[in-house]
């Protein structure tokens, strides 16, 4: 009997958090499109994501392009086909892991950030304190920063594809001895608007991923420090996840 | 006979099987002070945030200047919200902010007023409340816990609210701190002209506030009275918990280690 209410239990426990999260992307989402829009605060926020998770997604992206070209060269060396590593650099870079790599680092920085400062607001009733202001919390905190993650990731996702190909560059013309002007070429040969598009698009969805996942394990959060503790490490890896699984949905839709 | 400022009857609340509020009728006056007393854990965080609609209760109706705010719309909500200041327990300053756009924020994002007269506005607020104009741009995370209550309670009146709700206004001040609290609260309802409903188990400070008095105990209200009364209640709740006894009606339950 145990065993048998242990599995309902558990099916609505799901059902009531699928639910939950569902209500709370429909109203974010149904705040972002109606006024009054706080645009300081959606500059902030924008700030905050865009430039200053530059160096540090500048970084993956730097040494995943040079990663990616020595080890390209030196498998494609096996049967003699080290003229693709540029192209493969490039096709790698735009499609998958500019996107996917920078995604994960944002969650980290930004999705923790926001669960943090928001589940901290909720327990020191900061947020019932918004709405005795006559202020809609949702409107004040959550639409800055979702219109803000999904603004921004793909334009640091375009730098990260740049950076990423130069990394691959880099490598290929002062380690792997490849004609510059020619690694060039490979690089732009086989490139289609299609494989940069398909990232930009991409990153939009992982941004707001990110953004929704910070803000409704913030604004749910429980019981004082712990609590935030646990919505922190929740908005990371529920992010984290639902970037994979983006990502997987996403390249069936773009290239199938 | 005049509409009451604040009318509940039979509000019920419950948190899974507890129930927290079991049946609350209470009307308060316009301009008039209440103070609600009773200890912890009995339903008073709960029946302020249910009045301020933060909380639905599970059923009865709460009256706002005689009209029905249980179950309003989020926009309708904003606009009732609009008569309503709260001083919280813990201040709940924005720590993101500095002072004066804490206390001008019901006038900035509320009222959507300039920057500027705003801020004239809370430092004005700030001097009402015994702070100096170099507070202004000082960050919460900088100020003493009395000063922080102190900002909340400017935040509060800054937008000259027609009801005020203080939660635990005195807890974790020291006497005299505490003392310069309910006189500023006192002198700020006083000036506005404001209905005010406090809830505390500070007896110094209930019989500062307050013109009324309600006890709650176990989601109920057990006796409601003028403070003057209070001394003289012949409700042995009432008496034990003004005298701060362990023994009496009320227990606790501990067990021995």
């Amino acid at each position: 009997m145990g065993f048998v209410s242990g599995i309902g239990r558990a099916t609505l426990l799901f059902f009531e958090a699928t639910g939950r999260l569902a209500m709370f992307t429909a109203l974010a989402v149904s705040h972002c499109v109606r006024p009054p829009l706080y645009l300081r605060h959606i500059g902030r926020q924008m700030v905050d994501i865009g430039f200053y998770s530059l160096p540090v997604v500048g970084l993956t992206a730097l040494f995943t392009g040079m990663v990616l070209a020595l080890q390209s060269y030196s498998g494609f060396s096996r049967f003699s086909a080290e003229s693709a590593v540029a192209t493969v650099v490039v096709l790698s870079i735009t499609r998958e892991l500019g996107p996917v790599l920078a995604g994960l680092m944002v969650a980290g920085r930004i999705g923790a950030a926001m669960a943090a400062e928001i589940g901290t607001m909720r327990v020191t009733e900061q947020i019932d304190a918004l709405t005795t202001l006559s202020t809609n919390p949702f409107k004040y905190l959550v639409v800055p920063r979702v219109l803000a993650g999904t603004l921004m990731l793909p334009l640091l996702v375009l730098v990260a594809d740049i950076i990423g190909v130069f990394g691959g560059y880099l490598v290929g013309v002062y380690r792997l001895g490849f004609n510059a002007a020619s690694y060039i070429d490979r690089t732009w040969e086989y490139l289609e608007a299609m494989d940069v598009i398909s990232g930009l698009v991409k990153a939009a969805a992982f941004g707001f991923a990110i953004s929704l996942m910070g803000c409704y394990h913030g604004y749910n959060s429980r019981g004082g420090a712990q609590g935030v503790g646990a919505a922190t490490t929740n908005a990371v890896v529920s992010a984290s996840i639902m970037i994979l699984v983006f990502n997987y949905l996403l390249t069936g839709i773009f290239f199938s | 006979m005049t509409v009451p400022k604040i009318a509940l009857s039979g509000v019920r609340k419950s948190f899974g099987p507890k129930v927290v509020l079991d049946g609350i009728d209470l009307e308060v006056a316009k301009g008039e002070s209440l103070v609600v007393i009773g200890g912890s854990g009995t339903g008073k965080s709960v029946l302020l945030k249910s009045i301020l609609g933060i909380l639905t209760p599970d059923s009865g109706t709460i009256r706002i200047d005689g009209e029905d705010t249980t179950h309003l719309r989020p926009r309708e909500r904003e606009r009732v919200m609009r008569k309503f200041g709260m001083l919280f327990q813990g201040a709940a300053l924005f720590d993101s902010l500095p002072v004066w756009e804490n206390v001008a924020f019901g006038l900035i994002q509320g009222q959507g007023m300039g920057r500027r007269e705003a801020r004239e506005i809370a430092v004005q607020k700030l001097g009402a409340v015994g702070l100096t104009p170099e507070v202004a741009d000082l960050f919460p995370s900088e100020l003493s816990g009395g000063m922080q209550k102190r900002v909340g309670l400017a935040r509060a009146i800054a937008t000259t609210p027609e009801i005020i709700f203080f939660d635990e206004p005195t807890t974790g001040l020291d006497p005299i701190m505490a003392d310069v609290i309910n006189d500023l609260i006192v002198k700020c309802v006083r000036d506005l002209g404001a209905t005010a409903v406090s809830i505390t188990h500070d007896m110094a400070s209930a019989r500062k506030i307050a013109d009324r008095v309600a006890m709650i105990y176990k989601g109920r209200l057990i006796w409601v009275g003028p403070v003057s009364e209070i001394d003289s209640s012949g409700n042995p709740f009432v008496d034990q918990f003004i005298h701060g006894r362990a023994e009496g009606p009320i227990q606790m339950q501990v067990r021995n280690l």
